[in-house]
């Protein structure tokens, strides 16, 4: 494929009605390395939430923007992050995936550190010169770090706008997913972790793509008929919008074919579990009064938090995050978050119900990750050099099966990769401005 | 262990277990369901919890006999665009043992490796099988199966779109 010039690689003809995105985007290294400065070091990043780390002590090691950090609540209940390497040769500080612990000791020359990071062990520190400060040798953080309701962002841009302005619309939807509990929502055991080899902005597209529904996902909406749902609902075409949120995040946004286990009852639930449901459903309105209660639990979303971020609330809620190590493959984290109030029952009745669709076992993700890899694959025909992103453009409201949130996504990506400064893109980039 | 003391034997599992690879290789699906009870569940823990209960625990995959039956049919459909055209698929298994043994029920333990052929790419699929299998009218069914994965993360296999 020619090299294309960066400003030509996102085509958007708003006077035309036509979105046209260049696959050298797909495929070239160099695309990636921009986008590791450009992208990953310029936003907030999502690294976990704060209920893996209930108390304090307890830690998570991962992988997050590519980097191996610990995700750790300290011995004075700080949730914080650490960059899991040794300031004196490098070596990782914790080795273990999760546990609880009062230090982490590098076991290449035995430097310790407490929890909040603080270098507390050196061996035969006698032979340091009066120079050696260990303050200045404490592990080091990301040198920005905000929660927004449990959810933990870093970011390696020192100077990015707070995390509660970063989000944007965005706070209107993980409000929504947040407040289904008086009591706070819960990360639950077991960890779906896998791949695909596909570019990571395929995924994007795919995790906020309503048009792919009902082709991709045709077994599942026959599995939902087997299992008692009406046909024409399930067959028939959901009502719902696109929308961009700002800075790049987006949304769709419907009242969904299946049952959802907050409160939004199914014949695949059973009889017995209707009253519960009904019940919540009461405490929501009574709570938050009936339109907050009916969006929290008859309508769905898959909401993109730029640039990496997936909560899609569904037949489950589901957090998703991935990051590429090469153009055509990423890793892929997910999780799910319930109610940590919830009855033994109705949890059970939600992981239920998240495997249903989602997840590399599931009834859908496999189909999607085949989808993305097929993509990827026909990116070798580098002659065809743009993949279209322009349904619904000329729509007054774009509907769920269009794709204005995809281009949201897209003109925020090439603006910071055409090099604005993150505050600096104008909100008519991120914003659903295309008439 | 009791493992001596009931009437059916190692050689009689392997046997059992043996086929119902066969079958899985050969895609002959519809079969192989007849080797599972009308109460049969199939269970693969998250990676990281390999110790996992699916009422409390995320899985990758947790089916009751309904579901099941409904993942056969739709991987035998034209629409599991995942396994359509079907992946090549080899068990090899081994490592067969009996645990425990009551009366006509067996705790059984296998080794697996199972290798994926899709699309230019070969994926080994490592763990081992931790099956309930039961004698009903003379013949050996399973009423438990799960396969619980040594793999770190399914990377890069991506997916489990085939039985495991």
């Amino acid at each position: 494929m020619e090299r294309m010039a960066l400003e030509h690689v996102v085509a958007d003809d708003r006077d035309a009605g036509l979105f046209r995105v260049h696959r050298s985007v797909f495929t070239d290294p160099r695309i990636l390395e921009l986008e590791q400065r450009r992208v990953f070091e310029q936003c907030w990043i999502y690294a976990g939430h704060a209920s893996e780390v209930p108390r304090p002590g307890d830690f998570q090691s991962r992988r997050v923007a590519g980097r191996p950090v610990i995700l750790v609540r300290g011995d004075d209940g700080v949730v914080r992050v650490l960059l899991n390497t040794c300031t004196h040769r490098g070596a990782e500080v914790c080795r273990e995936r999760c546990g609880n612990t009062k230090t982490f000791q590098c076991f290449y020359h035995a430097w310790t550190f407490d929890t909040r990071g603080q270098l507390v062990g050196v061996p035969g520190e006698d032979a340091y010169s009066a120079a050696f400060d260990r303050e200045e040798r404490a592990l080091a953080n990301p040198p920005r770090v905000e929660t927004y309701r449990d959810f933990v962002f870093i970011s390696f841009n020192r100077a990015v706008q707070p995390l509660v302005d970063y989000l944007a619309g965005a706070r209107e939807y993980l409000d929504l997913v947040c407040d289904q509990s008086q009591a706070g929502m819960e990360i639950v055991a077991g960890t779906q972790e896998y791949s695909m080899r596909a570019n990571w902005k395929l995924l994007v597209e795919n995790s906020i793509d309503g048009y792919h529904a009902r082709t991709t996902h045709q077994r599942y909406l026959e599995f939902l008929v087997e299992t008692g749902v009406d046909p024409a609902i399930a067959r028939g075409r959901r009502r719902g919008a696109g929308k961009a949120l700002g800075n790049g995040h987006a949304v769709i946004d419907n009242e969904p074919p299946f049952g959802r286990p907050i409160a939004r009852w199914t014949p695949m639930f059973g009889e017995a579990r209707r009253p519960e449901m009904e019940a919540i459903h009461r405490q929501m309105v009574e709570r938050f009064g009936p339109e907050w209660a009916f969006r929290m639990t008859q309508t769905s979303r898959n909401l993109l938090v730029f640039p990496n971020l997936i909560v899609n609330d569904i037949m489950a809620i589901t957090i998703r995050t991935f990051f590429p190590l090469a153009p055509d493959y990423i890793e892929i984290n997910a999780w799910t978050l319930a109610p940590r109030d919830e009855s033994a029952d109705h949890r059970a009745l939600r992981l239920d119900n998240f495997l249903t669709f989602l997840g590399p076992g599931g009834f859908a993700t496999p189909d999607d990750v085949e989808a993305l890899e097929s993509c990827q694959r026909g990116f070798l025909n580098h002659e065809v050099e743009w993949s279209d992103i322009s349904r619904g453009m000329k729509r007054e409201q774009p509907l769920i099966d269009d794709e204005l949130q995809m281009r949201a996504f897209w003109r925020q990506w090439h603006a910071l990769l055409a090099g604005a400064p993150l505050a600096e893109v104008p909100v008519d980039h991120a914003m659903a401005v295309e008439r | 262990m009791k493992a001596t003391e009931h009437d059916v034997t190692r050689a009689e599992v392997e046997d059992f277990l043996y086929e119902e690879a066969a079958l899985l290789d050969a895609w002959r699906l519809k079969e192989w369901l007849e080797l599972l009870t009308d109460d049969a569940t199939y269970e693969i823990p998250s990676t990281d919890t390999p110790d996992g209960d699916p009422k409390t625990t995320l899985f990758l995959v947790a089916d009751d006999i309904v579901r099941l039956r409904s993942r056969v049919s739709q991987l035998l459909g034209k629409a599991a665009w995942a396994e359509n055209p079907p992946s090549r698929t080899r068990r090899l298994i081994t490592n067969v043992r009996i645990r425990e043994a009551e009366g006509e029920t067996l705790h059984v333990t296998a080794n697996f490796v199972v290798y994926r052929m899709r699309m230019g790419h070969t994926d080994t699929y490592v763990g081992r099988y931790e099956h309930i299998l039961v004698r009903r009218e003379g013949a050996l069914r399973i009423w438990r199966r799960r396969a619980v994965l040594d793999l770190e993360a399914l990377r890069p296999h991506g997916k489990v779109s085939i039985i495991l």
